[in-house]
C-alpha cells in the first residue's frame, strides 16, 4: 500500500519535471533565458513584502473559485460559467457601494451589504447556468460559455455607459471608491486579511462539505451517476442546482473581494480569469479538496511572479500562464499513463 | 482455432480470482464454463479477450502463443467477447453503433454495411431497427446488437458471457441454433454460465470453476448432481412454495394506461395484497417493463390511477412513491442501480434515510458490514461496486432495500446469480413478504415466475392477461401466451378466455 503512494508521488514529481522541461523548450525557442526567467517568477513572488502580499492577495479569489468548481465537479459538471459568475459578482458589488456610498449608512455595513449583494449576484448568474441545464437541456458549459459572454458585455456597457467616470468613458474601469469602502489591508500593502481568512474558511468548509457529509456523498453520486442516484432516492436537480448556487456563491464573494480589497473599482478584467485558473487548480488537485490551498498558493504565486517579465525580459507575462497550462497538462497526461499501466496488469 | 490457456493467475488486492488455470478447447466445440456467483469466469474470459492482463500465464491460439494487451489485439487475433454487463453504450444509433469498432478507414460504406447488418440480423432472426437509439434497447436488444458486431468483426473465437440472462426463451433459442451454426462452422464458442440447463443444453464439454480453480470437467452426458457439486462442494434442493397472501389490498391499479412509442398498455386492473408476489412475464419489450416503472413512478401514465396504501399517488414523482414505501430495483445494474466509483458503505450510506448533516462513517460502516454478511456479498465495505462480481452486485443492489417497505418493483431481481444465490435472495424477499411488502417482478425466466409468484400477468405486445393462478399454471401455458398464442381474438384487451 505505502509502496503504492510512494509510486504515484514519484509520478507526480515527473510530471512536473517533464512539464519545467517543456516549458523551458518553449523559453528557447522563444530566444529567452531559462534559468533567468524562472528566477525571475520567484523573484517576482517572494523578493519582497509588497509582492509576497500581492501573492496572497491573489490566493484569497482563488482559493474561492476552487472550491467552488470543486463542489460542481463532484455533482459531474463543468461550471465554464464561473468566469461570468465573478463578473456578475462584482457588478453587484459595485452597484451596492455605489448605491449607498453618498449614505450614512456606516461604511462597515456598506462592505458587508456589497459582499452580500456579490454572493447573491454571482448565485444569480450560476443558477442562470443550473436552469438552462435542468429544464432546458443545455449542456453547462455552452450555457457557462454564452453567459460568460453576456457578463462581460454587461459589464463594458456598465463602465462606458450608466457608471463611466465622469467626463471621460473609458473601458478602464469606472471611478474609484472612496478609501472607506476599501476592504481594511494590513499597514503599507494590498493584502486583507479578513480576504484570505474568507478564502481560507471556505476551502476547509468545502472539505468538510464534500468528505464527511450526506449532502457532498450525494452530489459525488449524482456526478458518478444521476440516474442511479435518483433511483435511491436523491432528489437529483435540485441538488444540481444547489451545486450550481453554491458554486455561484463562491465566485460571487471573489468578485466582492476583487472590487473591495484589489481594483476598488470595476474593470472589465475584473475576474482576472480566476474562474479558469481554479478550474485548473481542482483538475491538478484530481478533485482532492485536501490539496486545493497549497496548489492555489502556487499558482497565485505564478500569476504574481509572472508580472515582472515583460519589464525585466522582454517576454510576455503570460509565460506563467502557460506554465500552469502545461503542468496541468502533463499531471492529466501521467495521471492517464498511470492508470493505464496499472489497470492493465 | 484452437485456444490454450497456461496456467492462468490474477489476483485483485487478497483475491485470488483465478488460481492458475489451464485449459485446452479445440476448436468447433461448445465449451462451457460453469461455476457459482464470484468463481472467476469472467476474470478468466476477461484475460483471453485482452481486457485484463493476467499476473502470469500463458495464451495459445492454433498452438501459437500470442500476447493479447488489448481487447482490440483480441479481436485482431480473432477473439471476442460478449459481455455479461453490456459495458458503455455511446448514445448512438444501433447502425453506428455497429460500425464502431471496426476497421474500415474513415468514411465507412453505410449503405453496404447496412446491407451486411440487415444479413446478419437476419440470419439470426433478430428484429432490431438499424434507426434505433442504443439507449432505447432493452438488455437483450444490446446483446443481440453485440453478438451481431462481434460476428461482423470476423470473431472465431467467440466468448459469451452469460448471455442468457437478459434474454427471453424465444431469443435464446435464437441464440442456441447461432452459437450451433457457429461451432459448425469451425468457431470456437465458450459459453460462460452458471444455469445447468443452459450449459446441459448447449455444450459438448463443460469446466467447471471454484473460487478461482479449475475444480473438473465433463462431457456430455451429463450429471447433473455431479456438476452441482462440483460447483457449490455441496448439494443444493430448492424449497416449496410458501405463499404468504394477507387480506388487506396495498396497491391498487384501475384502469391504469402506459404508453411509449412503440406500444401502449390498455387498462390495468388490479389489487395487489400485501405479501403478495406477482410475476410479470413475457417477451422483452411487451410492456412489462413499463408497466413496472409506471407503477413506481418512474413513467407517466396516461390514464387510470394508482393508489398505494388508499392514496392517489397517480402522477406523482418516483421520489413520491419512495416516501411512501415503494421501491425498485432496475436490471442495469452498473447504470441505473449502483454508483461505480463509490464504495459499498457509500451506497448503504446513500440509501439510508439521511439524519443529521453529517454522515456517521463509523455507523455506515457497520451497516455495511452487516449487510453484506446477510445478504453474503462477497466483498468488503470499502470496495467499490464496480469491482464485485456481477452476481455480487445484484445481492448488493438487493442489500440496499430498506426496511419496512410497501410495494417492491423487482427487474430481473436473480438475473445473473447461481442457483445457491437465487434461493437465497428469495428467501430473503419472502421474509419481507411475511412482513407485509408485496412484490411485483419482471423476469424472462419462466420456471422462477412459476416458482416464486402467487399471480402472474402475462404481457404480449402491450396487452395484459387478468391475474392467473401461478400454481396451476404450467411452464407450457405460460410459454405460448408470451408468444402470443391462446389469447382471444378480439380487441376486447385484457381479457383472456
Ligand atoms: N476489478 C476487480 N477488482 C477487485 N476484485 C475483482 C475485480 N474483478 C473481479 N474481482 C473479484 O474476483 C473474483 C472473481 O470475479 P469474477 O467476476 O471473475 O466472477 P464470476 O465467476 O464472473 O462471477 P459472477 O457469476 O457473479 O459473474 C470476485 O471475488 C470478484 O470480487
Ligand atoms: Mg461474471
Amino acid at each position: 500500500m505505502n509502496k503504492i503512494r510512494w509510486l504515484n508521488f514519484g509520478f507526480q514529481i515527473g510530471a512536473v519535471i517533464l512539464a519545467l522541461l517543456f516549458t523551458t523548450v518553449v523559453l528557447l525557442m522563444a530566444g529567452a533565458p531559462p534559468l533567468q526567467a524562472y528566477l525571475y517568477i520567484i523573484k517576482g513572488a517572494l523578493s519582497s513584502i509588497t509582492n509576497i502580499s500581492n501573492v496572497l492577495s491573489a490566493w484569497a479569489p482563488l482559493l474561492l473559485t476552487t472550491s467552488g468548481v470543486l463542489i460542481t465537479f463532484a455533482a459531474g459538471l463543468w461550471n465554464i460559467g464561473i468566469e461570468g459568475q465573478i463578473m456578475v459578482g462584482a457588478i453587484f458589488t459595485t452597484g451596492a457601494l455605489r448605491l449607498l456610498q453618498n449614505s450614512t449608512v456606516p461604511s462597515g455595513w456598506i462592505l458587508l451589504i456589497g459582499f452580500l449583494a456579490g454572493m447573491a449576484g454571482g448565485a444569480l448568474w450560476a443558477a442562470l447556468a443550473g436552469v438552462l441545464k435542468t429544464f432546458g437541456g443545455v449542456n453547462e458549459i455552452f450555457g457557462g460559455l454564452g453567459l460568460n459572454f453576456v457578463a462581460t458585455a454587461f459589464a463594458l456597457y456598465l463602465i462606458i455607459g450608466p457608471w463611466k467616470r465622469p467626463g471621460i468613458a473609458s473601458t478602464s474601469g469606472t471611478l474609484m471608491f472612496p478609501d472607506k469602502l476599501w476592504l481594511p489591508t494590513l499597514p503599507k500593502v494590498q493584502f486583507s486579511v479578513w480576504a484570505l481568512g474568507l478564502g481560507i474558511l471556505v476551502v476547509i468548509l468545502v472539505y468538510f462539505l464534500l468528505r464527511g457529509t450526506h449532502f457532498g456523498l450525494r452530489l459525488k453520486a449524482i456526478g458518478k451517476n444521476s440516474k442511479a442516484a435518483l433511483l435511491m432516492g436523491v432528489p437529483t436537480w435540485q441538488y444540481v442546482m444547489f451545486a450550481f448556487l453554491l458554486c455561484g456563491v463562491f465566485a460571487g464573494l471573489a468578485g466582492a473581494i476583487q472590487v473591495t480589497s484589489v481594483y476598488h473599482r470595476l474593470t472589465p478584467a475584473i475576474s482576472s480569469g480566476y474562474g479558469f485558473l481554479g478550474l485548473m487548480v481542482a483538475m491538478l488537485i484530481n478533485y482532492q479538496a485536501i490539496w486545493a490551498a497549497p496548489v492555489a498558493l502556487f499558482f497565485a504565486a505564478l500569476n504574481i511572479g509572472g508580472i515582472q517579465l515583460p519589464i525585466v525580459l522582454k517576454l510576455d507575462s503570460s509565460l506563467s500562464g502557460v506554465l500552469q497550462g502545461i503542468l496541468v497538462l502533463f499531471v492529466l497526461l501521467v495521471e492517464g499513463a498511470r492508470q493505464r499501466l496499472f489497470r492493465k496488469r | 482455432m484452437n485456444v490454450e490457456l497456461k496456467d492462468i493467475q490474477k489476483t485483485f488486492g487478497m483475491v485470488h480470482a483465478n488460481g492458475g488455470i489451464s485449459l485446452k478447447i479445440p476448436a468447433g466445440t461448445i465449451q462451457g464454463i460453469l461455476g457459482e456467483n464470484g468463481a472467476g469466469k469472467s476474470t478468466l474470459m476477461k484475460i483471453l479477450s485482452g481486457f485484463i492482463r493476467p499476473d502470469q500465464g500463458e495464451i495459445l491460439l492454433d498452438g501459437h502463443t500470442v500476447s493479447i494487451h488489448s481487447p482490440a489485439d483480441a479481436i485482431r487475433l480473432g477473439v471476442g467477447m460478449l459481455h455479461q454487463d453490456p459495458l458503455d453504450f455511446p448514445p448512438l444509433r444501433v447502425i453506428e453503433n455497429f460500425i464502431l469498432g471496426s476497421a474500415g478507414g474513415l468514411l465507412p460504406d453505410q449503405g453496404a454495411v447496412l446491407r451486411d447488418f440487415k444479413k446478419l440480423a437476419g440470419q439470426f432472426g433478430f428484429s432490431l431497427d438499424p434507426e434505433a437509439y442504443v439507449d432505447s434497447l432493452t438488455v437483450g436488444e444490446r446483446q443481440q446488437l453485440e453478438i451481431l458486431r462481434l460476428i461482423w468483426l470476423g470473431a472465431s473465437v467467440m466468448i459469451f458471457d452469460e448471455p442468457t440472462t437478459g434474454i427471453s426463451t424465444a431469443q435464446k433459442m435464437k441464440l442456441f441454433a447461432a452459437l450451433c451454426l457457429l461451432a459448425e462452422q469451425g468457431k470456437t464458442v465458450l459459453f460462460v454460465s452458471h444455469k445447468l440447463d443452459d450449459v446441459e443444453g448447449l455444450c459438448s464439454r463443460v469446466a467447471v470453476l471454484r473460487q478461482g480453480y479449475l475444480v473438473g470437467e465433463a462431457k456430455q452426458p451429463y450429471s447433473t448432481k455431479k456438476l452441482v457439486e462440483m460447483m457449490f462442494g455441496k448439494t443444493i434442493s430448492v424449497g416449496g412454495r410458501k405463499p404468504c397472501r394477507a387480506d388487506k389490498v396495498t396497491v391498487n391499479l384501475s384502469k391504469l394506461r402506459v404508453e411509449d412509442y412503440r406500444l401502449k398498455v390498455r387498462d390495468v386492473n388490479l389489487d395487489v395484497h400485501c405479501g403478495e408476489v406477482i410475476g410479470l412475464a413475457g417477451m422483452e419489450g411487451s410492456g412489462q417493463g413499463l408497466f413496472l416503472r409506471a407503477v413506481g413512478g418512474m413513467t407517466h401514465t396516461v390514464g387510470g390511477k394508482i393508489l398505494i396504501d388508499g392514496r392517489d399517488l397517480t402522477g406523482r414523482s418516483y421520489q413520491t412513491f419512495k416516501k411512501h414505501g415503494v421501491a425498485f430495483l432496475p436490471a442495469a445494474r452498473l447504470e441505473e442501480g449502483l454508483v461505480p466509483g463509490l464504495t459499498l458503505t457509500e451506497h448503504f450510506i446513500l440509501a439510508e434515510e439521511a439524519k443529521g448533516f453529517f454522515i456517521n462513517w463509523d455507523k455506515g460502516r457497520l451497516l455495511a458490514q452487516e449487510r453484506i454478511k446477510e445478504f453474503d456479498v462477497r466483498g468488503i465495505p470499502a470496495n467499490t461496486v464496480e469491482s464485485l462480481s456481477g452476481g455480487n452486485q445484484q445481492r448488493a443492489l438487493l442489500a440496499l432495500l430498506r426496511d419496512s417497505l410497501n410495494l417492491l418493483l423487482l427487474e430481473h431481481p436473480t438475473r445473473g446469480l447461481d442457483i445457491e444465490s437465487v434461493i437465497y435472495i428469495w428467501n430473503k424477499l419472502k421474509e419481507r413478504c411475511q412482513k407485509g411488502t408485496a412484490i411485483l417482478f419482471v423476469s424472462s425466466d419462466l420456471e422462477e415466475i412459476l416458482q416464486y409468484s402467487d399471480q402472474v400477468l402475462v404481457f404480449f405486445s402491450g396487452k395484459v392477461t387478468p391475474p392467473l393462478d401461478a400454481s396451476t399454471l404450467t411452464t407450457e401455458k405460460l410459454g405460448e401466451l408470451i408468444g402470443g398464442k391462446g389469447w382471444p381474438e378480439s380487441t376486447d384487451e385484457g381479457k383472456l378466455a
